[in-house]
């Protein structure tokens, strides 16, 4: 069997990184007390719009920042259903997913087909050309090193700034948060934009790096994947990275397998990474490692402000 | 500035006006997303909602499509709703259609050519069953490892789909279908095929089966204890706890209600208006499913009626696409949009709406 490790992992880092943005958007949505499971709407609303400014335009850079732009415009339908008018939380995000993946297609119909502008590939002399190394780290598109960046910032920020203590105040506990006169709704209003802008930008490295080219309902789960890496990380972003990869290396490696031909049914290949999220999430919820433990208390509840 | 003030307890008015003025509201914003795309947005909702049913053209052919449309609707909706009642959200109606469909026509298909009036029905409970386990892998993973059961039965929908692919061109492939994909068309073979049972009404097995859930469901919620138990777990699960509810004997009748529902939905569909288990013989039932369950308001008379407007707009939907070559996606975005609305409303139904009087602070 030839699988080169060197290109295996290349494509680990590529296959993760689409989870990687949209679960580590998602983290800071429920570190803020609010479960929005719309992730796959948001991503396929990103892909979408990303694809369709890129070919427009010509620019990979327009496309990502309309890929955010989209991703967020879904989200604050998402926003103002939950924080304004109180509704609940999960039937919301279904309906996220729902509608996101019919205007999707319909937006997508007159570009199906055409071909996105290339993303440049980062290309350092010297560092780009090392052998192992410069095909690993040294020649992704921008985008990976953002979202490395974002994981890291959004560490940072939640755990040594104030903005980020006000952000888990609200999730652990509205009524103190609130009573503390720290703006509940608004709070959780920016973080489902940024969680969307992510997942925006997650489903816009899809259609516009990884595939590139759009087709319906392309992210194909993708959003309940990272759905699934934040309780897998018990809500701490150095795991989501951690998790990520390890999901990319699996949806890589099985990719692999099929061109090998190996002696397994692709259906049983292409199940796989559904079914180790699956398992990974059996194994995080029992036991020792109870997860639900780390989850921010507020998780999914109504803030209703009295007087 | 407005204030929301909580309701003791929902507006019965407002819960049966919200579903109507939601549709309304869908109409409208419907209606400017068909104007953004060039056609014109008054035909565009009267070819969606009035034509299937009294264009004297098309309503011979789509009056009986409503029910073969609206009974895998119902069917599924009806199971959905009792878990939602109680808290417990399995969204995966779609796998679990899928799975049914499978294993009803596995058995059916097992004992091809033989011709038995027994092999209908035991595809019948083969397709339950199929279901059901396929909602019991969530149900189980939940009371044992606390799992959360909304991103494993939706994760399971993308392994069933994987599964159904490899159905249709493996173990299920018509042997004498020159090599195409898909299994024999079971609706042309006597012993496992669900008829239109009445000429021209669209009444299939399926759609029986679906008022009679609409019955039971009725029943079980109004009259007996078990209906009591799951409400009282949805409105206060500590209070049911006290009451003696067992939470996990609970998920599992639900998941397993709605599996085998799903599966039945499925199995109806394969032996009668799809005809044969193909890759793509799923239509997204399972997801729409949901806004009927929500539509309806949980209601089983509601889900009913839910499920016949629901199935108009794919009825419709289709009678825009070949009239007006709006694309079939933009009848996914309104139902979608539908349920926005809803949710929406919703607030009307729980809380007061109170102006607020000369307080500036929040």
């Amino acid at each position: 069997m030839m699988i080169d490790p060197v290109t295996l992992i290349a494509a680990l880092i590529v296959a993760s990184t689409p989870i990687l943005l949209a679960g580590i958007g998602e983290l800071v949505v429920e570190k803020a007390g609010v479960l929005n499971l719309g992730v796959e709407g948001m991503m396929i609303m990103g892909a979408v719009c990303g694809f369709a400014i890129a070919v427009q335009t010509g620019s990979p850079t327009l496309g990502f920042l309309a890929a955010a732009a989209g991703g967020a415009a879904l989200s604050l339908i998402f926003a103002i259903l939950t924080q304004y008018l109180l509704s609940n939380q999960v039937a919301t995000g279904l309906a996220l997913t729902l509608f996101g993946l019919g205007l999707s297609s319909l937006i997508g119909e007159s570009i199906s087909g055409s071909t996105p502008p290339p993303v440049a590939r980062l290309d350092i002399p010297g560092l780009s050309d090392m052998p192992v190394l410069g095909p690993i780290l040294f020649s992704h598109t921008s985008m990976v090193y953002i979202s490395v960046g974002l994981v890291v910032a959004v560490w940072a920020v939640l755990k040594h700034t104030h903005i980020g203590l006000v952000i888990r105040a609200v999730g652990e506990n509205h009524d103190a948060a609130h009573a503390l006169g720290y703006k509940v709704v608004r709070v959780r209003i920016a973080a489902i934009l940024f969680g969307g802008a992510c997942a925006g930008l997650g489903g816009a490295f899809f259609s516009m790096v990884r595939v590139p080219q759009w087709t319906e309902g392309m992210t194909a789960g993708a959003g309940w994947i990272a759905l699934a890496l934040v309780v897998f990380a018990s809500w701490k972003p150095g795991r989501v990275m951690l998790g990520a990869y390890l999901f990319g290396g699996i949806t890589a490696l099985q990719l692999r397998l099929q061109a090998a031909g190996i002696d397994v049914p692709v259906e049983i290949l292409a199940m796989s990474p559904y079914v180790i999220t699956i398992l990974v999430l059996v194994i995080m919820s029992s036991g020792k490692a109870r997860a639900a433990l780390n989850a921010p208390a507020a998780l999914g509840k109504v803030f209703h402000a009295t007087g | 500035m407005f204030k929301l003030e909580k309701r003791p307890s929902p507006s019965k008015p407002w819960i049966l006006a919200t579903p109507i003025l939601a549709v309304v509201m869908t109409m409208l914003a419907g209606g400017l997303m068909f104007a953004v795309l060039g056609k014109n947005p008054f035909e565009a909702i009267r070819i969606i909602f009035y034509d299937p049913l009294f264009n004297a053209q098309f309503a011979s052919y789509s009056r009986p499509q409503l029910l073969v449309k609206a009974g895998p609707l119902i069917l599924i909706a009806i199971g959905l709703s009792l878990g939602f009642r109680a808290g417990i959200w399995n969204i995966g109606a779609e796998g679990q259609y899928i799975m049914g469909a499978i294993a009803g026509a596995t058995f059916g298909l097992a004992f091809y050519p033989t011709e038995s009036p027994l092999i209908f029905p035991g595809m019948v409970i083969a397709g339950a069953l199929g279901g059901w386990a396929w909602a019991m892998i969530p149900a189980i993973l939940r009371t044992v490892f606390r799992t959360n059961e909304i991103l494993v039965s939706l994760l399971l929908v993308y392994v069933a789909e994987k599964f159904l692919a490899s159905a249709a061109v493996g173990f299920l492939r018509n042997p004498e279908g020159s090599g195409f994909p898909g299994s024999r068309q079971l609706n042309r073979i006597d012993a496992m095929s669900n008829p239109e049972l009445f000429a021209n009404t669209g009444m299939h097995w399926g759609v029986v089966m679906a008022f009679i859930s609409v019955i039971a469901a009725y029943i079980l919620l109004n009259k007996h204890l078990l209906g009591y138990q799951i409400k009282l777990a949805g409105q206060a699960p500590r209070a049911a706890k006290f009451a003696g509810v067992n939470p996990s004997r609970l998920i599992i009748l639900c998941l397993g209600v709605s599996g085998a529902l799903a599966g039945l939905a499925g199995l109806f569909e394969v032996s009668g208006p799809a005809g044969q288990i193909s890759i793509d013989f799923n239509v997204g039932y399972g997801f729409t499913a949901i806004i009927v369950a929500f539509l309806g308001r949980l209601h089983p008379v509601g889900i009913l009626l839910a499920g016949l407007l629901m199935a108009l707009t794919y009825i419709g939907g289709e009678l825009a696409q070949l009239m007006l070559g709006i694309p079939a996606s933009a009848i996914q975005a309104f139902q979608g949009m539908l349920l926005f609305f809803l949710l929406a409303l919703d607030v009307l139904s729980n809380y007061r709406i109170r102006m607020k009087k000369g307080e500036a602070t929040a």
